[in-house]
């Protein structure tokens, strides 16, 4: 049964371009039911904001199902709030109480530039997976499915990684900036399927090298994976990490590449 | 009434032979742009899900140069991505009878004969070199022990063809599709404009000539010139608010084609989805679908009586209406989407909704987790357990789970041809932004493969037929004098939008009209509602071009403004929507008209007077649109009543 929330302050990160100078605005939500989601909380302060002649909150959301990866938000300081395995979309007000003061900013990273207000430009993640995150199989020369057969301890591996929704929470949880987590997820992804082995050591090497020009570096802190709303496991770190090695070499010379 | 006119305008190209050679007949005999002459070439794709994607990325390896256009960050966001259950294909891997024709039949039937046969089986063929290409690309497809595939079953079918990645197939199809894009844009074969909009379509003598997009971040309006533009820019079901769709997902670009002369097709076909997770408030932002690969091993039933407001655990097995294992036997929990929806309409109008608005149905795990194990159903079904919880609070391993119907896919769209192209020249639309293969109702896993089989199969085969006509012939660019008249109406629109100085901001408005819409043209329509609608939609567009309040300005990111703009085209979208339910004087799948139907409560076809597909011209007037029909012709399967007894 639903409850109500009472005396909410809000304390949400304003600024109007990448440039400006920001600053906290404080709004008060006298009720709400807890079967809100948090950002339906944001809906209806916006509503209210356009009715008095403000400007409404700028914030990234779409599919609101936790898979699109659109939404971000850092609330309380965590990346996509206190509830484990949850993006901010899915997150719901029964998770907070009457009388709590939350604090609601956008990602913050270096390689993440805000927009405006809470919404940050995460195209660095593009450039990633356009250096090597794909497999290369042009549309009309694949053979039957079947032919390779994928045992499913891989094939549930690799899926575990492939859940991805590049959001970015890692890189917002982690003290670095770091992008280790979601870099190694697709390198997992597809250096763990078979047909993913021809580019193997091309690809770690091409989005390892990528992802450094944006992000800063892993020190093995483990915030992103606290914060992954899919909840991947920097093991996958550790396997980007071995391919990486073994890459530097193999790429060097034709007759190393077995 | 509005005129109708006879169908010569609406040539659907289908190709001569038995249904089952056209396919092959019009590969044969298609014009062909040789690989040096691609180049040559400019193609406009606007929209990155699946159909967008897979065409962008075809088309670039194929050497035509792309531009590709989303409104989102990334192209990595489209709808697509939330498809949870499965894609569909006739490989026939489980020997359990399924065949090309099996799943072309399915899909007419489950269509309620209302589809295109000729491009319905080319589909259905098509089909297996999805999952072949999807694949080799690495999509993570669940697999058996031996390393096989693994397939699930689906609703409107008696063979097991869906394949899946767990409860997240539009994911990893949509990230294939990405991955293949991503992969062009590095290589410089695609030029990706992310956060820019469509807002208009340019044509000129009588062709497609490119778009006027706005950038979304500064609001800058610019135009684009091709020879030739790929809308796939997916469904209308936002019209009606509540929906599964995306919060952004829109009708803007079809609609702004269709104002610029493109037809729009079977707009009342809209699917209402059996199995989401029933409204708990009135400021409800989206509802959540809870996929239909549930009905699999969950069990639909509300108390025989009316009123009953016990636990369920309470509620002894013969006090339990499991109705759609009573009313359709041999299909069970997995009945069709549309027939499964008005079956859960009925029950909560006849108070036996269960839940704290009794609002909802229940699906009931307890067998599956008794015969199973709690383990296996986690397997199969646990992410869709946990946002289940996530969002209503309740473990449904414990308590059964409470769902309802929800607008969820819009099977009409923009009119296009065996080719895909619309009625305009040149322009294309390709997934559910198109009305081509569904008929009046989709069958559960059949969008995804739609919009992989129009932009990986059938749109790179098509275009070329369209496009070597051009060769070395020149095409007019961006300083043509009608590209700055249409910037200049897109900057004038954006401006009037932007200076909007009522009392209340759009949010408002597009669930004013959403209620209107869910109330007379949702799940049941009848007459005297439609006739209501198309009075009430027009009156509440007039209060929102009157009362309207936009705040932040013309220029710059503006949320506010994008949303006002996409939803005066939902107004308009919603009347032309309730001029075709009210012309369609018949129930078909999901256009269940009340006054038709039979004594037990099923659709009501009238083959003789609507075996057609309505094709509507904008006039200006949205409530008077202009109607064209394309006859639809079976030759191979014969109309049949829609049976899953």
């Amino acid at each position: 049964m639903s409850t109500t929330l009472k005396n909410l302050t809000l304390k949400i990160w304003r600024q109007d371009g990448p440039n400006g100078a920001g600053r906290f605005d404080t709004h008060v939500i006298d009720e709400i039911t807890d079967e809100a989601s948090f950002l339906e909380m944001l809906d209806i302060l916006n509503e209210q904001l356009i009715e008095n002649g403000d400007e409404a909150v700028v914030f990234d959301h779409d599919c609101r199902e936790g898979i699109c990866g659109t939404c971000s938000l850092m609330i309380n300081g965590q990346a996509h709030g206190p509830e484990r395995a949850t993006a901010t979309c899915q997150l719901h007000m029964r998770k907070f109480s009457s009388g709590d003061t939350i604090v609601i900013e956008p990602w913050r990273a270096s390689a993440f530039p805000i927009v405006k207000d809470l919404m940050v430009d995460r195209s660095a993640f593009d450039r990633i997976i356009e250096s090597g995150g794909f497999i290369t199989a042009a549309t009309g020369g694949a053979p039957d499915a079947n032919l390779i057969p994928v045992p499913k301890p891989v094939a549930d591996a690799a899926m575990d990684a492939a859940q991805c929704i590049g959001c970015g929470a890692c890189v917002a949880a982690c003290p670095n900036g770091a992008a280790n987590l979601f870099t190694s997820a697709k390198i997992s992804h597809l250096n763990l399927l078979p047909q993913g082995q021809a580019e193997r050591y091309q690809r770690v090497e091409n989005m390892v090298e990528t992802m450094d020009e944006y992000f800063g570096s892993c020190t093995n802190h483990g915030e992103c994976e606290a914060a992954c709303p899919k909840e991947i496991s920097i093991d996958m770190i550790a396997l980007m990490n071995s391919d990486y090695r073994k890459a530097k070499v193999k790429n060097r010379k034709a007759l190393s590449r077995t | 009434m509005s005129m109708t006119l006879a169908s010569p305008v609406l040539d659907s190209k289908t190709p001569d032979g038995p249904v089952a050679d056209k396919w092959d007949n019009f590969k044969a005999n298609e014009k062909l742009v040789n690989p040096a002459n691609k180049r040559k070439f400019k193609i406009i794709v606007v929209g990155t899900g699946l159909a967008g994607a897979s065409a962008a990325a075809t088309l670039a390896e194929l050497g035509y140069q792309v531009d590709a256009f989303t409104f989102h960050d990334s192209p990595r966001r489209a709808h697509s991505i939330a498809a949870q259950g499965g894609i569909n294909a006739a490989k026939n891997y489980r020997g359990d009878g399924d065949s090309v024709n099996r799943l072309f039949y399915d899909t007419i039937k489950g269509g309620d004969f209302r589809s295109r046969e000729s491009n319905v089986h080319r589909l259905a063929q098509v089909s297996v070199n999805i999952i072949d290409q999807m694949v080799a690309q690495g999509v993570p497809f669940a697999r058996e022990y031996g390393g096989m595939l693994d397939n699930r079953s689906f609703g409107g079918a008696q063979v097991s063809r869906t394949f899946y990645a767990r409860g997240q197939t539009g994911q990893q199809l949509l990230l294939g599709a990405y991955q293949q894009l991503a992969r062009q844009i590095g290589l410089g074969n695609v030029r990706l404009f992310n956060r820019t909009e469509l807002v208009d379509v340019v044509t000129i003598d009588g062709r497609c000539a490119g778009i006027v997009t706005r950038d979304l971040m500064n609001g800058e309006v610019t135009s684009h010139a091709a020879h030739a533009v790929v809308l796939a820019t997916g469904g209308y079901g936002n019209a009606f608010f509540l929906s599964t769709n995306a919060m952004a997902c829109n009708v803007t670009a079809a609609w702004r084609a269709h104002r610029r002369g493109a037809f729009f097709a079977n707009p009342c076909y809209t699917q209402i989805h059996p199995t989401c997770i029933p409204q708990s408030d009135d400021f409800q932002s989206k509802l959540t679908l809870m996929s239909e690969s549930l009905r699999n091993d969950g069990r639909v039933w509300v108390p025989k009586m009316a009123g009953d407001t016990r636990a369920p655990a309470d509620i002894p097995e013969d006090e339990r209406d499991y109705y759609l294992e009573r009313l359709y036997p041999s299909f069970g929990n997995l009945a069709p989407r549309d027939i499964s929806s008005r079956a859960a309409k009925r029950a909560v109008d006849n108070g036996q909704g269960v839940g704290p608005k009794q609002n909802g149905v229940y699906l009931d795990f307890a067998d599956a987790i008794g015969r199973l194990g709690a383990d296996v159903v986690r397997e199969r079904y646990g992410n869709l357990f946990d946002m289940y919880e996530r969002i209503t609070g309740e473990n449904p391993y414990e308590v059964p789970m409470r769902i309802y119907p929800a607008s969820h896919y819009t099977m009409g769209g923009l009119w296009v041809d065996y080719e895909l192209m619309t009625t305009i020249p040149g322009l294309y639309a390709a997934g559910e932004a198109n009305f081509s293969d569904h008929g009046a109702n989709r069958l559960g896993a059949s969008a995804l493969m739609q919009g992989l089989s129009d932009g990986y199969f059938v749109l790179p085969y098509t275009i070329s037929n369209y496009l070597a006509q051009w060769l070395n012939k020149s095409i007019p660019d961006t300083s043509h004098p009608e590209f700055a008249k249409v910037e200049a109406e897109a900057r004038d629109r954006y401006h009037r939008l932007a200076s909007s100085d009522g009392t209340r901001g759009p949010d408002w408005f597009h669930r004013e009209l959403g209620k209107i819409i869910w109330d007379y043209c949702g799940m049941e329509r009848t007459e005297a509602g439609l006739d209501k609608a198309l009075s009430e939609i027009p009156a509440l567009y007039e209060e929102f071009r009157r009362d309207l309040k936009v705040t932040g300005g013309e220029f710059g990111l503006n949320q506010t403004l994008e949303k006002a703009a996409r939803t005066e085209d939902f107004f308009e979208l919603g009347m032309t929507m309730c001029r075709d339910a009210l012309e369609r004087r018949e129930s078909c799948g999901g256009h269940f008209r009340a006054e038709y139907q039979t004594e037990e409560g099923e659709a009501l076809r009238d083959d003789e007077n609507f075996a057609h597909v309505s094709a509507w011209e904008y006039t200006g007037d949205a409530t008077q649109p202009t109607l064209h029909i394309e006859p639809l012709v079976y030759e191979e399967v014969s109309f049949q009543t829609r049976s899953y007894k």
